[in-house]
């Protein structure tokens, strides 16, 4: 399985990041984290990609890291579809106060336009 | 993520307690709530998992308790409608990290379609303007047509439409400059 992780530095993003790693490490599937720009993140896309490295150290893991810009749902399906993925892994979404599950828009963009299989991690 | 409120007030609504008959004829009390979570634990077992919405409420006993648990503290506001001794409705405001309010609001289905979601939010939002509450927003799936016409009937207008949930925000009190 050939897996492209996208992320954007949102708290849910952070959260798949660790989950899928440890996935692709366990299914020994090559995987791909792509760094889109979330202007809702807190996070630079510097820091979610020094981030990204840690999480691959500590696992022991390697994963090609790439940095897209502009338009990130797009971005990211364009390099699904170049690069032949079989799948797109994204975060979750964000919880509210409330308890609520809030889809963010990159993952709502991914979901309607993909003609690849997504996995929403929660 | 700045969200716009809009300029006009909301409202009026009667603060609870206050009892009125829905149009089953069931009497139906609307009183503020900040005991134990016992009762509406046992109202939460009776949700039908199809109304459920964007995950909440969580189906699974334990979870319930967690999440009620976080829910029933002193700076959240909870209104509950009675049938009898029975608590058939939970409407309340929890805080965000913004200073305004995220509002949520559940009904038995045995009880839905009678005015008593009317009832509750309007009894809710007037507890709410009570406590000084200025802003409250929701987050509704946009393919829940009754709900989107129970929000938009007590005052709350969109404020953003470019995700699969509508968000919509209420104004409880002029802005205080």
């Amino acid at each position: 399985m050939k897996a492209l992780l996208g992320i954007g530095g949102s708290e849910d993003s952070l959260h798949a990041l660790k989950k899928a790693v440890e996935r692709a490490k366990e299914a020994g599937d090559e995987l791909t984290i792509a760094i889109v720009e979330n202007p809702d993140a807190s996070l630079s896309q510097a820091e979610v990609e020094s981030r990204a490295g840690e999480v691959l150290d500590e696992a022991d893991f390697d994963a090609e890291i790439e940095t897209l810009s502009g338009h990130p749902g797009s971005q990211l399906l364009e390099l699904a579809e170049r690069g032949s993925y079989d799948r797109i892994v994204l975060g979750g979404g964000e919880t509210s106060p409330l308890g609520k599950v809030q889809l963010g828009s990159i993952a709502e963009f991914v979901l309607l336009n993909a003609r690849t299989t997504v996995t929403l991690i929660r | 993520m700045t969200r716009e409120y809009p300029d006009e007030v909301a409202g009026p609504y009667e603060a609870p307690p206050c009892v009125f008959e829905d149009r089953e004829s069931r009497q139906i009390a609307v009183r503020r709530y900040d005991g134990d979570i016992e009762p509406l634990l046992e109202m939460y077992r009776k949700f039908d998992p199809e109304d459920r919405a964007q995950g909440i409420p969580p189906t699974d006993e334990d979870q319930i308790r967690n999440w009620l648990e976080k829910l029933m503290t002193d700076d959240c506001l909870n209104v509950v409608a009675w049938h009898g001794d029975k608590p058939i409705g939970h409407a309340l405001l929890v805080p965000d990290r913004q200073g305004s309010f995220e509002l949520a609001i559940f009904v038995l289905r045995e009880y839905q379609n009678a005015g008593i979601g009317t009832g509750l939010i309007e009894g809710l939002l007037g507890a709410g303007r009570e406590e000084g509450i200025e802003h409250v927003w929701l987050t509704v799936e946009r393919w829940n047509k009754p709900a989107t016409a129970l929000y938009r009937k007590v005052g709350f207008v969109p404020t953003d439409d470019g995700s699969f949930e509508l968000e919509m925000a209420a104004r409880l009190s002029p802005d205080t400059e």
